[in-house]
């Protein structure tokens, strides 16, 4: 076996307190280099402050961090130079065009002129924004200005690179660009850190992922190992009205693993729907619709938290 | 995958932390000129054309009149355009330094949050801060040196050293525009921030600092907004260097070291809030 990758950042008992809350509750992780490591949560759940406190952009209140060896605390630009961030909100400059904010902010890395040209030609190529190179970014669509807002923070060729909600108010089409766009940075040993509320998100890109609520860890595995341990191999959603889901849930239950009554439906657990349905429709219950799917991280948060990722 | 792709080397090879660590502050100013030369036209368009219809109004409209009924047809022993155009110079220094703090401000930590960008990167608050200053200075430099260009042309300046006019007008200038960038950052609500201090302090400012008439004129109970004001400070300066009004050695010194200290106290305050407001 191969020695194991070097661990780039490494967080004990890291909290957050506001004055009137804790954001980020003395939570423990390690990310190696080379990693995809994956935050996953609903809004709200500590991630993006998470985030910024590893982005060093903002102090923690207690516990200890070190990326790349280093208390942000201290060495602050020393740590940013070896990042590259992309917020949840897009904050590329409005007034310049696609070439030039690339451009200004390969300066900020103190990047020579000549290397940065160069490299924003290769940027623009993986972002898909040739054509769009001397236009105004007020001008682009979301999907473009995300794409740029990605390119502009691997100007530096961070060792590792930061993703709040990467993929958020974008339509599905533009969502796979960019999907794309990341696995082929993770394809060549980027470590990955990103954000996000969107199970799909996680599991195509992270390999390694830790759930989070209200501040703490509730979870963390490679997404098939939390699927794993936290929910069986199959799911059967039955609908069978709303007045009258709750009045079947209990003889429901007693057919399969475990079952979650939802306002709308019912989501039953085993390692084989179909024979699940089987099971039911032969014990007299028809319900209106029924669906049977793999099991998926929305199914791990909601085990974990009794509450839905997306409310 | 493609050819243009160029061989990784990592930030760890090409990011040099020293070097922005020292110049990260003038690479924030370049972004923001480059920013500004996109309206490099109508910039210059205005800085022409204010001062133009200022001392074509005032300076002769206004001048005329006050030469005719005042006595030897002067005022602080000069014609009333000599006495006006010092003071206009500062005002202008003084307006356009304002807004050339206060907008990109407001700009990069509420509208378009790019001073969070520039943070991500190894850039600091304090260089965020004072890069925004320096282009302010920059560009006020520039409609202040047209501005001058004007006054000597217009035939309202009367001695060899009034070019250092330029100078104490940038010096106050600077002053106030580091202190009101200090104000902004720590500013939340950016409307009522605007209202405020364009009613409440740049008009008072503008107002009540001898510009149009000496503030001695004034009744003493409101002279302390003069005293108090940059603007006032500079316009004195100004009339002193560029036609030789009367200040007294004590009164140099105060004047200067008034302005001195709204710098020095602008620019620390401004670099505390810079990285206050980053670190929220």
């Amino acid at each position: 076996m191969n020695s194991p990758a070097p661990i780039l950042i490494r967080a004990t008992g890291l909290t957050k307190k506001y004055e009137d809350f804790v954001a980020v509750n003395g939570i423990d992780f390690s990310v190696a280099k080379g990693d995809s490591f994956g935050f996953l949560g609903p809004n709200g759940a500590g991630k993006s402050t998470t985030m910024r406190i590893i982005a060093a952009t903002l102090n923690r209140s207690s516990g200890s961090i070190e990326i790349l060896g280093k208390d942000p605390e201290l060495h602050g630009p020393q740590i940013r130079a070896h990042l590259g961030v992309v917020p949840q909100q897009d904050n590329l400059d409005q007034a310049l065009t696609v070439t030039e904010n690339l451009y200004v902010y390969g300066r900020y890395f103190g990047l020579p002129k000549k290397f940065i040209r160069a490299k924003i030609e290769e940027l623009l190529e993986f972002a898909a924004l040739e054509e769009k190179r001397d236009v105004k970014v007020e001008a682009l669509s979301g999907g473009m200005k995300r794409r740029l807002t990605i390119a502009r923070a691997l100007i530096s060729e961070p060792e590792i690179l930061m993703l709040d909600e990467p993929t958020t108010g974008l339509d599905p089409q533009a969502r796979h660009i960019l999907w794309d766009r990341l696995f082929r940075l993770k394809e060549q040993g980027v470590t990955l850190l990103i954000t996000t509320h969107y199970m799909d998100e996680a599991e195509q890109l992270c390999d390694r992922l830790i759930v989070m609520d209200k501040g703490s860890i509730m979870a963390e595995d490679s997404p098939s190992g939390l699927i794993k341990t936290y929910s069986t191999k199959e799911v059967l959603e039955v609908r069978f009205g709303s007045d009258k889901n709750a009045l079947v849930a209990g003889e429901l239950e007693a057919l399969c693993e475990r079952i979650e009554v939802l306002p709308d439906r019912i989501l039953m657990y085993g390692e084989d729907g179909e024979h699940l349905l089987h099971t039911m429709k032969e014990s007299g219950l028809q319900p209106l619709t029924s669906l049977v799917r793999r099991s998926s991280l929305e199914d791990v948060f909601l085990r974990l938290t009794g509450r839905s990722l997306i409310e | 995958m493609t050819n243009k792709e160029l061989e990784r080397q990592g930030s760890l090879k090409i990011v040099d932390t020293a070097k922005i660590m020292k110049y990260g502050a003038l690479f924030v100013a370049s972004a923001r000129l480059r920013t500004l030369s996109k309206w490099m036209i109508s910039v210059i368009a205005a800085s022409f054309a204010n001062p133009l219809f200022y001392l074509l109004s005032i300076g002769v409209g206004i001048g005329s009149f006050v030469n005719a009924h005042s006595t030897n047809h002067t005022i602080d022993g000069v014609p009333y355009l000599t006495f006006l155009a010092p003071a206009l110079l500062a005002m202008v220094a003084i307006q356009d330094g304002l807004s050339e703090v206060t907008l990109p401000t407001l700009q990069g930590f509420l509208w378009e949050k790019n001073f969070f960008a520039m943070n991500a990167t190894p850039i600091t608050g304090k260089q965020i801060a004072l890069g925004t200053f320096l282009a302010a200075v920059t560009r006020t430099f520039f409609s202040v040196l047209v501005y001058f260009i004007v006054i000597v042309a217009f035939g309202a300046v009367d001695s060899g050293r009034s070019w250092i006019a330029i100078i104490t007008a940038m010096f106050a200038s600077s002053a106030f525009a580091a202190l009101m960038m200090g104000i902004t950052a720590w500013a939340k609500n950016s409307d009522l921030l605007l209202t405020f201090v364009g009613r409440f302090i740049v008009m008072p400012l503008f107002l009540f600092s001898g510009t149009f008439y000496p503030l001695s004129s004034m009744p003493i109970f409101l002279q302390w907004l003069g005293w108090i004001s940059p603007l006032w400070h500079s316009i004195e300066l100004g009339r002193y260097f560029t036609y030789g009004h009367h200040l007294s050695g004590t009164a140099l010194a105060l004047h200067f070291g008034y302005l001195l200290a709204m710098l020095v106290f602008g620019l620390l305050f401004s670099f505390n809030e810079f990285e206050k407001r980053l670190s929220k």
